[in-house]
């Protein structure tokens, strides 16, 4: 296979594109992409200070990377979330990345600065262990902005995240999600402004955007996340994909083109009911937020074995 | 040739030459999802992978 630039030797064959590149080529082609999407959907500006939600995969250290080419201040901010050797291993890929980089990252453990882990808060609150997790980040990386002065919060969802949430929301209806999904939610307040700049970048490519460059990131799978459903869909539109190159990107922004317009209204009248939570202040639409009642179960509860947690995990939360 | 698959991780024996589409489908294995390294260098679809050959099969999807 040769690269369809410059007709050197390739090294990926991207179906989607009907194309093949070599190292050169590719990164000018993820470049693009994600330059693209900052554009398009207007997620950043000269001058904004960006705090990069870094996990130790191949997501986030890809797009740390791509922000700090393309000329951005980026730090990177990384959650220990207690899931045994897994967290550990994640936060040496991090580091060592920020380190080789002389890049700054700042480390929020939740068992030593909350009294609480990932595990313990599945057990406590009966929630499944992806949607105890994905309410943690979310709340700590809001607040971490916030008060860090960072004007936006940029995270590694690529487009087979997107397209597979998408396609969960859909088999179901749930209208509420559909409206959120969007790749950028701007700032309010108590809400940082959130973009997803990896949007038009699937995750193959991200995964070779890391072995190309000499970014080392955990392989290995979350624990907790084995089998959960996300992976199902993700394994279905794959499937699709393979027969019908190009799929999970028309399915997913052409959704963002066309029907997130639609939804737009409904979503905002939501928004705009929100109160503030009588403990932390963030926007809610209880007397105390979510992330409040789950840091109290939490902390309550004695500490719950990952491998405890990781047998029963057979389903993901919806974001 | 020696082939590392991951998640979980495991090695199995496959005989060469082979195209890297040819292993992946032997395998059962959707080329959307996967990334093949042989010999520790990104190789596309149409590579022929030896007998003397080290290859790394990776899982490119995550559940997070």
């Amino acid at each position: 296979m040769k690269c369809r630039v410059c007709r050197g030797p390739a090294v990926i064959d991207l179906p989607r594109h009907n194309a093949n590149f070599c190292p050169e080529h590719f990164f000018q082609l993820c470049r693009r992409q994600v330059e693209r999407a900052i554009k398009d959907f207007t997620m950043l500006e000269p001058g904004d200070r960006v705090l990069v939600a870094v996990s130790g995969g191949k997501d986030s250290l890809a797009l740390w990377d791509l922000l700090v080419e393309l000329g951005y201040e980026a730090d990177g901010l990384y959650i220990g979330l207690g899931i045994g050797e897994y967290s550990d291993e994640s936060l040496g890929y991090c580091q060592r990345f920020a380190d080789e980089r002389s890049l700054s990252l700042k480390v929020i453990s939740l068992r030593s600065d909350l009294g609480y882990d990932i595990p313990t808060a599945a057990a406590a609150t009966r929630r499944v262990p992806c949607s105890a997790c994905g309410l943690t980040k979310r709340h700590l990386f809001d607040s971490a902005a916030l008060e860090g002065g960072y004007s936006v919060v940029a995270t590694g969802h690529n487009l087979d995240d997107e397209a597979a949430v998408l396609f969960g929301n859909t088999l179901r209806w749930d209208i509420e999600y559909l409206a959120r999904q969007l790749p950028v939610l701007p700032a309010r307040p108590g809400f940082p402004k959130k973009v997803k700049p990896l949007v038009r970048l699937t995750e193959r490519e991200t995964a070779a955007w890391c072995i190309l460059r000499n970014i080392d990131y955990i392989v290995e799978e979350c624990p907790m996340a084995a089998g959960n459903r996300h992976l199902g869909y993700k394994a279905a539109l794959n499937a699709i994909e393979d027969q019908s190159p190009g799929t999970k990107a028309s399915f997913y922004l052409n959704f963002i083109e066309r029907m997130s317009p639609i939804l737009a209204n409904g979503d905002l009248a939501e928004r705009e009911g929100l109160g503030s939570c009588t403990r932390c202040g963030s926007p809610t639409p209880s007397e105390v937020c979510a992330f409040c009642v789950l840091v109290e179960k939490s902390t309550r509860h004695e500490p719950v074995p990952v491998e405890f947690i990781a047998r029963r995990a057979g389903s993901g939360g919806r974001r | 040739m020696r082939v590392l698959l991951r998640n979980p991780r495991r090695e199995v024996e496959m005989k060469g030459p082979t195209p890297v589409s040819a292993l992946l489908a032997r395998l059962d294995l959707n080329r959307e999802s996967h990334l093949v390294i042989a010999n520790g260098v990104l190789v596309p679809g149409d590579a022929v992978l030896n007998d003397a050959d080290v290859v790394e099969i990776r899982p490119v999807i995550s559940g997070g």
